[in-house]
């Protein structure tokens, strides 16, 4: 075997590929879940009933919707033989008898057609109990409405060190919650097959978890279940755990009526009914010395999880090991809880906690630089890791370095600081628009924190006519895994790209897969498929070696030909080995396996080194704001960012960009407004639609995106000497935020705190700006009356009081 | 339902199965052509985008893309539809599939069918000129170079994908892909297709599963019919009749499509007044118009998405009677009036007496709006202002539309439309009397701004605050007199 990093001349790794799918994508050939449903004869259609209360127990009367033509089944409760839950932890009733948020299902029709299913559905009688609810993460705080596991993660003496800070701030940190919006919603397809065996296609980031679940709903073995997920249209951890539920539903319709059954949601069930990214409400105080140094953190960070725990603990422990960001913070203590809600479960969402944590250490360098009196840029510099030094939970930052490698290339190759002065000038000429540039840097743990995650396998096929069929334990799901796949095969096999095939991931060929989660699949599922192809390869050397006359350690194989070191006229085909190989009944395939090393983490101390390693990044984003609405727009931004050595770097940019820009609309636009009145409506998501909820369009697209990677950026840890790359980059938008603060301070004279609604949507901007003009004005004033501008802001200013210790 | 047949990539296909509130987007699926997405049922996303033979206005074809997922699919009777898979397949690919593969354009690829469309609606767009072709001698010239990030080289304008949402790229690639297509060639059929008529409009009846659909041959029998049946339901572009059909499951008894309608399709332009048929696309206003009325020139593109205006109306954005609708605001800056046409002939109303109510307007079930009619000469100042989240495709927090008119420094008249700050659009009377026979300047317009903060009664949503919104109006006057003082500073100049 060879090592894990090393890569051998002419690797097909590291090769621009398109999307293996490619084609099939633009034609429209590509298939998704129902697509498959739409082509499946007597396929019934699911439909929920939904709860309109945010909170009460229910009595459910579904013997109206059998009156209702079409309607075959209605599914309940009473309907499951095995465990009624959706999850894992036991505390998310598939049917339940306490509707715990607006939009929880509570049964499920089925019907001939949609359109029966539904008017099914709204043919079911509830009787609705209320019961107390809640639905902002204050009230669930002030009702101490808390659940799963509270965490802490502490370093040094922060009370003594924050006692001796020159000077310290403190302010409430508070932003939103994010909805996926993947384009293809959730969707299942059952079919219970002649033998009595289950097949679930679903759309599912975690095939495996998919198919514990219908088993124990179903009261059977995993065994008795499989599960495909042939590709997803999207699902940045929206269906991470999400989909389980819907899976078991359709399949104990299945089970039920000896019928396949398909479940989709459209958009409004989808968004009112599934998780999202959780919201945090942040109460912090920072001690930094005059020159800008972080020297104490004093934080308490509330998730707010939603009505169950789903992934809550996970996501609150990396926002815990992300709030030091790329910052040295010398003593730190961050208690950490999940508020319990009467809103949908909050889940996994690209960055997982990361970007709640990283946003805490942003926000607090953003809003002190100006009241330091220090240039942003110098201030988030000046407390960069430096080699050598350990994060808050105690894992040696490795490659600390890089950090200001990036840096000082990012800043050179965007020109930063003569645009800086560009814009200092066009500010000065224009009372009304303003513009601002930040750069904000990206370092983010790799690996699951949750040890036995960190495993994989694969199955490799070799045909005797040479041909390769891969198959591995990751969901395709539009960040080009599979593509990824192929070209560790073709590498380790010695192949060209189009030699090699892949099966779609089921849970017959691959078993006790991780989710494609954590943008560890490259990572795990690459180590897997490459130890799958090496055995095999080691195996032909052997054979291609008799036939070539030399050693088999002196076998090479590249671009679909097997060669001997030394002999020039001997070279064979791959299907020529292949076929010898099977003649002399050598075994042409392999099962793959591979486990991160060296990792450690004890959860109850929050210590350990539970990261294989860090990916790093910086980004420098320019806005323009407009002083008369607040409205803005993107005109350019340039990253650098580190994949190591990049498996396939037409993918890996368009996982950068596609992060960055999620992530911009995380910041700046994607608004989840719960209603939080007493009224009937309490609890209701008003942003349920496409049309109400906003995500990125076109016009949020950069006027100019300038995205490299890092050169020469090998990591020994990692397949091929990548680096994995799906969440790093989505906090590389913490430049856009930054950015908007820095135009917003325009307005005024730049020397105050710049607070900045989140999302910053041009009414948040604008609110901002008119508290900059006020307090510009309340500057003025005082400096006229011979007061100075610090005293007249000590009463104003009660969320950042600057309170010298 | 089998004698209503629709063209789809070229195969004569009977409407099997389909009702009259069934969508072309669910017919197409549950023909086996998956290819269209549906992402969201609402016309938001484009994930569902097809193109539809569409009458030129030379008498030739054009390849309109549209949503299928709003449009009934009784309503492509006897028309032409080219879907992702029509364009081209794996193994020969379209000129705009096979840049967005090679571009990266696609990664979950769930969006990518109704990109392609989009696309291709744009690729085939007969007045689509690289912009090298009259600005090649400016090349050396930087200083007069204008950077245009909305439009390619190619003459590709991006607006064509403005109704088209991706989350997993960030845009990039799909814009590079589209700024790099070429011109179709000379063997491209559907490019060829153009040059013949566009599909008549076939005259249609029919009843499924409790549901009439009928397609009328003339405003005559629409209107007899209107008269006759009081709970018919105008439907012209369905973008606003399908939203309620998918998302709040409306199933009106009868469906009254008018939108190919001869009479009400015409633009007519006279010394004192320019009318505009109510069944106009607002893509085919934007173009026939072509800047002739500067204030409908600025709102077009600001008007949800090029997929929504490909289809939708402006006697649809009328006859909905929304208070946030983006047509209104400015057609009352502009003094419209609408045509109600009934079987008893026709009458004329102001637009600023038309609506009545939330929703509600002063038209009876028995009239359709036949045009609008737009008073010239036009004021020489207008302008229009969104107020939206978002930039591109977006529904409007407030929207107003000016129309004034300055001589000798003086404010000699303002008309003034507001959207979003009531339960119908209004005009902000106070305000124009705060500007009428006043100095236009800075003392003026800072008095008539805090007059038009106070107009109407917004509230607060989703959307936007109260206070916000009422800000935003006094600070539109505001930001309208600072650009037009810097404009006229760069003509003095």
């Amino acid at each position: 075997m060879s090592s894990l990093a090393d890569r051998p001349a002419n690797a097909v790794v590291g090769f621009p590929a398109a999307h293996e799918s490619a084609a099939l994508h633009v034609t429209g050939a590509a298939m998704y879940t129902d697509d498959l449903a739409a082509e499946t004869a007597g396929v019934l259609t699911a439909w929920p009933v939904q709860s309109t209360n945010a909170h009460a127990r229910v009595t459910i009367d579904v013997s109206p919707a059998y009156e209702v033509p079409g309607v075959v089944r209605v599914l309940t409760a009473d309907d499951v033989p095995g465990i009624n839950d959706a999850g894992i932890k036991h505390d998310e009733p598939l049917f339940p008898s306490e509707a715990m948020f607006t939009g929880h299902a509570l049964v499920w029709v089925l019907g001939e057609t949609q359109e029966a299913a539904r008017l099914g559905a709204a043919a079911v009688e509830v009787a609705y109990e209320p019961l107390p609810s809640y639905v902002t993460v204050r009230d669930a705080i002030a009702a101490e409405s808390f659940q799963g596991i509270a965490r802490t993660v502490a370093r040094g003496d922060a009370a003594a060190a924050m006692a001796s800070a020159p000077r310290v701030f403190e302010g409430v940190t508070e932003f939103g919650g994010q909805e996926h919006f993947y384009l293809e919603t959730h969707a299942s397809l059952a079919l219970r097959d002649s033998e009595g065996q289950y097949f679930v296609q679903c759309s599912t980031q975690h095939p495996s978890e998919t198919q514990e679940i219908v088993a124990h709903v179903l009261g059977i073995s995993s065994s008795e279940v499989t599960v495909q997920s042939l590709r997803m249209g999207g699902a940045f951890g929206g269906k991470e755990m999400q989909p389980h539920g819907f899976a078991a539903i359709a399949a104990l319709g299945a089970k039920l009526t000896g019928r396949p059954v398909r479940l989709r949601l459209n958009r409004t069930q989808d968004i009112t009914m599934t998780g999202k990214r959780h919201p945090f409400h942040i109460s912090w105080k920072a001690g930094f010395s005059e020159d800008g140094l972080i020297q104490a953190l004093e934080a308490t960070l509330t998730a707010d999880g939603g009505w169950s725990i789903d992934l809550s603990e996970p996501v609150l422990g990396r926002a815990l090991c992300h709030l030091d960001n790329a910052y040295w913070i010398p003593n730190v203590h961050a208690d950490g809880r999940i508020a319990k809600t009467n809103k949908t479960s909050q889940t996994a969402f690209r960055g997982f906690g990361g970007p709640q944590g990283v946003f805490l250490i942003e926000d607090i360098l953003g809003r002190v630089a100006p009241e330091l009196g220090i240039d942003p840029t110098i201030i988030r510099e000046r407390n960069f890791y430096r080699p050598g030094q350990s994060t808050p939970y105690g894992q040696l930052v490795k490659d600390a370095q890089r950090t200001p490698l990036i840096w000082n290339q990012l800043k050179d190759e965007s020109d930063f600081d003569a645009r800086q002065l560009e814009i200092a000038e066009f500010n000065r000429t224009h009372a009304d628009t303003k513009r601002g540039l930040a750069i904000t840097p990206v370092k983010f743990g790799i690996s699951f924190n949750f040890a036995a995650f960190n495993q994989a396998g694969a199955l490799v096929h070799v045909y005797k006519d040479g041909s390769v069929l891969i198959n591995h334990g990751g969901t395709e799901m539009g960040q080009g895994l599979h593509t990824k796949m192929l070209q560790v095969a073709a590498t380790a096999l010695g192949l060209e790209l189009r030699q090699v095939r892949l099966a779609p991931t089921r849970t017959d060929k691959v078993p006790n897969t991780s989710a494609t989660a954590a943008s560890s699949g490259a990572d795990l599922n690459g180590g897997a498929v490459k130890n799958a192809c090496e055995q095999i390869r080691e195996r032909m050397a052997k054979v291609a070696g008799r036939l070539l006359g030399v050693d088999e350690r002196d076998v090479r194989f590249e671009g679909g030909f097997v060669t001997g070191l030394g002999n020039r006229d001997g070279r064979l085909s791959f299907a020529e080995v292949a076929n010898a190989a099977y003649l002399q009944r050598v075994q042409l395939w392999a099962a793959g396996y591979y486990r991160t090393e060296g990792l450690h983490w004890n959860p109850d101390l929050m210590q350990g080194s539970p990261f294989k390693y860090f990916a790093y990044g910086a980004a420098a984003t320019e806005v323009e704001v407009d002083g008369f609405t607040g409205a803005y727009r993107v005109r350019r931004v340039d990253i650098v960012h580190d994949v190591g050595d990049s498996l396939s770097p037409m993918l890996d940019i368009g996982q950068i960009e596609g992060a960055y820009v999620q992530g911009v609309g995380w910041l700046t636009l994607e608004e989840l407004r719960w209603d939080e009145s007493d009224g009937p409506n309490r609890g209701r998501l008003q942003t349920q639609s496409a049309s109400t909820y906003k995500l990125p369009s076109f016009s949020e697209m950069p006027e100019e995106f300038n995205v490299r990677l890092c050169e020469n950026a090998r990591e020994d840890g990692a397949v091929y000497g990548s680096k994995a790359v799906g969440e790093p980059p989505f906090m590389l938008a913490f430049s856009a935020r930054e950015a908007l603060r820095v135009a917003v301070g325009a307005f005024g004279q730049g020397r105050r705190a710049v607070e900045l609604g989140s999302p910053a949507t041009p009414e948040a901007v604008f609110w901002a700006i008119e508290a900059v003009r006020a307090e510009a004005s309340i500057d003025a004033d005082a400096a006229e009356q011979g007061r100075t501008a610090a005293e007249a802001a000590a009463g104003s200013l009660p969320a950042l009081a600057g309170a010298e210790a | 339902m089998h004698d209503l047949v629709v063209t789809v990539n070229g195969r004569s296909r009977p409407m099997q199965g389909a009702t009259a509130h069934t969508t072309a987007l669910d017919w197409l699926r549950d023909s086996g052509l998956t290819g269209s997405k549906e992402g969201c049922a609402e016309g938001e996303c484009g994930a569902c985008a097809m193109l539809v033979a569409t009458p030129g206005e030379q008498g030739g074809t054009e390849w309109t893309a549209v949503n299928a997922c709003l449009v009934p699919v009784a309503a492509l009777n006897g028309q032409e539809v080219v879907t992702a898979e029509g364009l081209g397949s794996p193994d020969a690919l379209h000129p705009v599939q096979e840049k967005l593969a090679e571009a990266g354009g696609s990664q979950c690829g769930y969006c990518t069918p109704g990109f392609a469309c989009s696309m291709a609606g744009e690729y085939y767009r007969a007045d689509r000129v690289p912009s090298g072709e009259h600005a090649a001698t400016d090349e050396h010239d930087e200083g007069c170079s204008v950077h245009d990030p909305e439009h390619g080289p190619n003459g590709f304008d991006l607006h064509a994908l403005s109704g088209n949402l991706c989350r997993c790229t960030g845009y990039r690639p799909i814009r590079d892909a589209a700024y790099t297509l070429g011109t179709p060639a000379d063997d491209d059929e559907l490019a060829a297709r153009r040059s013949r008529p566009a599909p008549t409009p076939v005259p249609t009846d029919f009843e499924a599963d409790g549901g009439r659909f009928v397609r009328p041959a003339n405003l005559d029998d629409t209107l007899r019919l209107i008269r006759d049946e009081p709970s018919a339901v105008l439907v012209a572009g369905s973008t606003d009749l399908g939203v309620e059909v998918n998302i709040r499951g409306r199933r009106a008894p009868l469906v009254v499509a008018i939108e190919q309608l001869d009479e009400l399709r015409t633009l007519a332009i006279g010394d004192d007044v320019i009318e505009i048929g109510a069944a106009l696309s607002l893509s085919e206003i934007e173009r026939r118009l072509a800047g002739r009325i500067p204030l409908l020139a600025q709102l077009l593109p600001q008007f949800a998405s090029r997929l929504i205006r490909n289809r939708g109306t402006i006697g649809g954005n009328l006859g909905t009677g929304s208070p946030i609708g983006d047509t209104p605001p400015a057609l009352l800056a502009l003094g419209a009036r609408l045509v109600l046409a009934s079987s008893d002939g026709e009458r004329e109303v102001e637009l600023a007496d038309y609506f009545t109510g939330y929703r509600q307007t002063v038209r009876r079930p028995d009239e359709l709006i036949r045009a609008i009619r737009i008073p010239l000469p036009l004021a020489r100042i207008t302008a229009f202002h969104k107020i939206a989240k978002r930039r591109f495709d977006d529904i409007s927090s407030v929207a107003l539309g000016f129309a004034l008119d300055v001589e000798d420094g003086i404010v000699t008249s303002a008309r003034i439309g507001l959207g979003g700050v009531a339960a119908t659009p209004l005009r902000a009377t106070a305000t124009e009397a705060a500007l009428t026979g006043k100095p236009w300047n800075v003392a003026t317009v800072r008095a008539a701004s805090s007059v038009l903060r106070g107009e109407g009664t917004p509230m607060s949503d989703h959307r936007a605050s109260s206070e916000y919104r009422s800000l935003m109006l006094g600070n539109a006057l505001l930001k309208l007199y600072s650009q037009t003082v810097i404009e006229s500073k760069e003509v003095s100049a």
